[in-house]
């Protein structure tokens, strides 16, 4: 002990350090913020040290050539010992990144923390975010399997539709005319050197700003944040309540970061790395991409927009989000902090929260997408068939023949872009039916040249056997009128 | 001199010959600084310059005239123009070709018009779908449903020596050049 003691004072001879680590730690805090609402900032410091001590392991074995990168994965995940484990401690840790990040940020938001003085540290923050959100797409790239190909295609498609030099962007974005070699060493270079890099000095400036600013107290309704006195409120909070942050409010930070570690380390273990998927062979187009997690709602989002709006809407879209988000703390830099008197606050976050896990949800299920193979996988139901006409089967085997269930359910099975079939009947008379069929609309086709009449008959046929029991078919009721008289 | 004295000369007289020699040092690193930036920036948009120069685009042969029937829409492969060697399998790009009577073709990319996903032909129901979002076109390439907010790319081509070739290079996007090529529409479509 005597040793390390000589060889530290030995060291704060040279370095002249101590001291000021020192009052750093020991800086007084307002007591209430000695609360487990206040570990996520320290949680998601810790996770981001996680993944650059592992994302340097990755890059000990990692090829980043678009030739090898896929091979190098799958010799990481077999061939080295726990090759497997460090991959799925950074892809976890990736998702926790990003998970901590926005909880982080809405703990901050519902605390009002962003107010008067801490703007600068919340705008720093907002830059964190896009960076994390970068470095979970650039990671996804670089798991380059068919998800990450394709899914640089998505997002060279989106950057084309930037106004005059969008072709441009994309060469660049790229590297080339393809996506190929060069776009993966470069979205290497964006995830292994710029962007970490940036992320470093922001956070670095990010916590900076927290230790000369103070952390934000607790918030109590009719505590009004004003510019002229809220300096020499905040320093009798600290100075004559507060506490040193070291130990009084540090043991909090260091168990839940300790307790995030642990499960990053659990789910790696339980549920292994992510990928990768099939080989990025652009001729293997037997695939249907899809995004991580995080970028599920914005694939939701995509397929809902209108054609007309999309191209508008994407490039306006984010551009008014960051400035709104960078805006906040100059529409509302003062007044109430605690969430309690922000009703708005409280209800923005709903409805954001709501949003994104809807779009999510949507996201994972994809129901508008066809089922590629639906026609052909699955089952037409026993009871649809049962004691029907020779010219009623043929229309089901019409309707599994040409790819209707790719796009429109029986019993549940097939594909969800269309409405269900079970009940089409009901709602369609047999002149609708033909009509759609043939001239497809709403978002359907039009089957007209694809099918011969008499196919047309028989799945007209089919169709009109689809109705519930208990329930009658639709029926041309001008024409019922007509008898009558 | 304290610290203290030489920040309050430079202070008081901020057109000192030392404060000058600072501003010329200033001057002279930011004439530097453009001069290694001109290089700097002309190797980070060689993608875009080269494009400039001499283009992406080249005539490319898909195969035989006979490997594509008559009425038929079929999957080729060519290997893109411009590679690297590490390229592997990403340089070999697919598309469509759809023989429209033995002497007419259309010739489509894979990428969906929508947001570049692989669209793949169901010769059943005559139709292109996209796995991303819903995109559908028809035989002839043009939008039948879902999000794209145009018909399917078409690259242009030519039948020489019995063999198709296609002017190809180049993913096409919404926005690329590329995109815009003439839109063939057969006369029967």
């Amino acid at each position: 002990m005597r040793l390390i003691e000589k060889m530290g004072a030995w060291l704060d001879q040279r370095l002249k350090l101590g001291t000021a680590i020192r009052e750093t730690a020991e800086h007084p805090v307002p007591r209430d913020t000695a609360s487990w609402f206040y570990v996520f900032g320290s949680a998601a410091l810790t996770v981001f040290l996680l993944q650059i001590a592992t994302g340097i392991l990755l890059a000990l074995i990692y090829v980043p050539s678009a030739g090898e990168a896929w091979n190098s994965l799958q010799i990481l995940n077999h061939n080295i010992s726990l090759g497997w484990f460090v991959r799925a401690l950074h892809g976890w840790g990736s998702n926790f990144m990003i998970a901590i990040v926005l909880v982080h940020m809405t703990q901050v938001l519902l605390f009002g923390a962003y107010k008067y003085p801490r703007e600068l540290t919340w705008m720093l923050g907002v830059f964190l975010l896009l960076m994390t959100l970068a470095m979970g797409f650039t990671g996804q790239v670089m798991r380059f399997d068919q998800d990450a190909y394709w899914g640089l295609g998505i997002g060279a498609s989106i950057v084309s539709r930037v106004p005059v030099i969008g072709p441009w962007l994309v060469t660049l974005l790229l590297g080339g005319p393809i996506i190929a070699g060069p776009t993966l060493s470069r979205f290497f270079a964006l995830h292994v050197f710029v962007i970490p890099g940036l992320l470093l000095a922001f956070v670095g400036l990010h916590v900076l700003l927290v230790l000369k600013l103070g952390v934000n107290e607790w918030p109590m309704p009719g505590r009004i944040v004003r510019r002229a006195t809220y300096l020499q409120e905040y320093h009798e909070l600290t100075h004559k309540q507060g506490a040193p942050f070291v130990p009084y409010a540090v043991w909090k930070d260091i168990f839940f970061s300790g307790f995030i570690i642990l499960s990053i380390v659990v789910c790696a273990s339980l549920f292994g790395p992510f990928g990768p998927g099939g080989q990025p062979d652009p001729t293997h187009i037997q695939t249907a991409p899809r995004p991580d997690f995080f970028f599920l709602w914005l694939y939701a989002v995509l397929s809902f927009l209108p054609p007309a709006a999309e191209t508008p809407l994407l490039m306006i879209g984010p551009i008014v989000a960051i400035i709104v988000l960078l805006g906040l703390p100059f529409l509302a830099g003062e007044g109430e902090k605690s969430w309690r008197k922000r009703p708005v606050a409280v209800l923005a976050v709903l409805l954001i929260a709501v949003t994104l896990g809807a779009f999510t949800q949507l996201g994972e299920h994809t129901p508008w997408s066809p089922v590629m193979n639906a026609w052909s996988g699955d089952p037409t139901p026993f009871r649809y068939l049962k004691g029907r006409s020779a010219l009623e089967r043929r229309g089901a085997l019409v309707l599994q023949a040409k790819q209707c269930r790719n796009c429109h359910s029986l019993e549940g099975t097939g594909g969800r872009r269309g409405p269900p079939l079970d009940s089409v009947a009901v709602r369609l008379t047999q002149d609708q039916l033909i009509r759609q069929v043939i001239q497809g609309g709403g978002n359907m086709p039009a089957y007209g040249k694809n099918l011969s009449p008499a196919e047309t008959t028989a799945l007209v046929a089919f169709l009109e056997t689809l109705y519930p029991a208990g329930q009658a078919p639709a029926r041309n009721a001008s024409g019922v009128f007509e008898a009558s008289q | 001199m304290t610290p203290s004295s030489i920040s309050s000369t430079t202070q008081s007289n901020p057109m000192s010959r030392r404060g000058l020699f600072v501003k010329l040092g200033l001057l002279f690193n930011g004439l530097v600084g453009v001069i290694l930036a001109v290089p700097i920036l002309r190797y980070l948009v060689s993608p875009v310059s080269h494009r400039r120069k001499s283009g992406y685009e080249h005539w490319l042969p898909l195969g035989d005239l006979e490997q594509f029937p008559a009425g038929q829409t079929r999957l080729a492969t060519y290997r893109n123009p411009d590679i690297d060697p590490w390229d592997g399998q990403t340089a070999d790009i697919p598309c469509w070709v759809r023989n429209l009577d033995g002497q007419r073709f259309q010739v489509f990319a894979i990428n969906c018009a929508h947001l570049g996903c692989p669209v793949r032909w169901f010769p059943q129901s005559n139709l292109f779908m996209c796995p991303c979002h819903g995109g559908v076109y028809y035989a002839d390439g043009s939008r039948a449903a879902g999000p794209p907010p145009r018909g399917l790319f078409q690259y242009s081509y030519k039948a020489e020596d019995g063999k198709l070739f296609i002017k190809a290079g180049e993913m096409p996007t919404t926005g690329s050049p590329t995109a815009s090529v003439k839109r063939v529409r057969p006369p029967c479509a």
